[in-house]
């Protein structure tokens, strides 16, 4: 798992990487050419590596006033299991009672396991503390089902429910630009600028739209996951700003990746 | 499933697979969740998902009733500003930056004031024709007063379709009730003046629109 010298070469390689997109964009090429094209290059080393590696290695450590580690965690699919768990979230756990998303899930395991506070970590910022430790744990679960084809449970009439909600969540309307989800995402083959949008009221093909987060940006250099890739969405909506693991957006994954069933996870991905 | 008699229900619960509130219900939860999950951020108050009529019309997949939507384009129509002075027209160049600069009214940005705000035109419509970089969720605008036969933007025949156009940008409602584009004018996205460089980058002979 461990291949610095590949990932550094391919830190390098990113530059190269954009002046080509740049190249590719002035050939009116289309940006996804470009975007795939460094994808290839970078193949063998996404810098998500690096968060999977320290998403593993929280997995395992004693942390936390429990001093415990996380491999006790359930995430659906029984106490410390892990592979196959991310293609089957969000869904229903009996414990809290909620349908629960991979990061709200992980925190969850956090505090009862760990003893850390639930309502603290997700009150911290994306980016600090004990948020940059969810990060990297969901890139690692997420990449333990690299390869695996989304199939969300929705037998529980509450996961069939957080399904009803996201729905309206897509579709709703507000902010000053009176823009929803669906103004973006919900016809197949449009773009916003040279940037393809996929339609996420289907399945929108492997490795693409919930198929493709967590995943590594570029542009910023910052591993980003599920939900501070929808909390973006929500700042570009112009609404204003979601809570972390909320209903709203722990809904709104339950859509998309219901609508995504069949779709093979490229987690954790590389975007620009 | 909703006039079950209590012991199916309950046997139902206990399976896990009762019946789904219904939809209106399921509409008023999502609401109330919707409300729960935002607070304040920055310029972008929590006002801000108190929905009006046309935003709540279309907040589905499915479009509203003929009634409805003659109700929210009425009102649009009724509540479009005329320019002040008959200023329709400003400077093509200033148009086109306002239509490159995608900024604006985000939690990230620091004041609502049109003066901070770009028209985002390029995110969504070809406009241009040296653009190359730009959006297909509109119809393109190239040669937009071209192909309308706007010549002299000052003519008493190009009258009807500049106060069309002033009337889209200023509210994209008063022709269609779920029209995807922002409602610059009446939302206070962009001022008059803003608004008229963007008339003259549409409808002005000389702007690269129109050649």
């Amino acid at each position: 798992m461990h291949r610095p010298l590949l990932i550094a070469a391919a830190l390098a390689l990113t530059g190269a990487a954009l002046t080509f997109a740049g190249t590719a964009l002035a050939q009116t090429k289309s940006a996804a050419d470009g975007i795939a094209e460094y994808r290839r290059m970078l193949e063998d080393g996404n810098p998500a590596e690096l968060f999977e590696a320290k998403g593993e290695d929280l997995w395992k450590q004693k942390r936390g006033p429990k001093n415990a580690t996380l491999q006790a965690c359930d995430l659906g699919k029984g106490p410390g299991v892990v592979k196959g768990a991310f293609v089957e979230l969000p869904r229903y756990f009996a414990d809290t009672q909620k349908v629960q998303d991979l990061e709200s899930r992980l925190v969850s395991c956090m505090a009862t396991l760990q003893g850390f506070n639930a309502a603290e970590i997700a009150a911290t910022p994306f980016g600090r503390g004990e948020q940059n430790n969810v990060t990297a744990l969901a890139t690692w679960v997420a990449g333990e089902s690299r390869g695996q084809r989304f199939n969300l449970p929705q037998g529980h009439e509450q996961e069939r429910k957080s399904y009803e909600i996201g729905k309206r969540v897509f579709f709703f309307r507000g902010g000053p630009m009176d823009f929803s989800c669906a103004s973006c995402h919900s016809v197949d083959g449009q773009r916003i600028r040279l940037q393809d949008l996929p339609n996420l009221t289907k399945n929108p093909g492997d490795g693409v739209g919930f198929a493709a987060w967590p995943a590594y940006r570029v542009s910023n250099g910052q591993m980003w996951s599920m939900q501070l890739r929808l909390n973006d969405c929500f700042r570009q909506q112009r609404l204003p700003y979601p809570g972390f693991g909320s209903d709203v957006t722990v809904s709104l994954s339950t859509y998309m990746g219901v609508n995504a069933k069949g779709a093979q996870s490229i987690a954790p991905g590389l975007k620009r | 499933m909703k006039n079950s008699t209590p012991l199916i229900a309950s046997l139902l619960l206990a399976a896990g697979c009762a019946a789904l509130p219904s939809s209106q219900d399921l509409d008023r939860e999502a609401l109330v969740a919707i409300k729960a999950a935002f607070r304040d951020e920055g310029i972008a108050k929590i006002n801000r998902i108190q929905q009006d009529l046309g935003q709540a019309a279309c907040s589905s997949d499915k479009q509203p009733t003929d009634a409805v939507a003659d109700q929210v384009m009425a009102q649009a129509r009724a509540g479009v500003k005329w320019p002040t002075g008959g200023q329709y027209f400003g400077d093509w160049r200033e148009g086109e930056k306002l239509a490159q600069n995608g900024r604006g009214m985000t939690w990230t940005d620091s004041s609502t004031a049109p003066a901070a705000n770009g028209g985002s035109c390029y995110n969504c419509h070809q406009i241009s024709k040296q653009e190359i970089s730009f959006g297909t969720i509109g119809p393109s605008l190239y040669n937009y007063g071209k192909n309308r036969g706007v010549g002299d933007v000052m003519a008493p025949t190009a009258q009807p379709i500049v106060e069309y156009t002033w009337a889209k940008i200023y509210n994209s409602k008063a022709y269609s009730a779920c029209s995807n584009m922002p409602r610059f004018g009446h939302a206070g996205v962009l001022d008059e003046k803003q608004m008229a460089h963007l008339m003259s980058l549409l409808l002005d002979p000389k702007s690269p629109v129109n050649q």
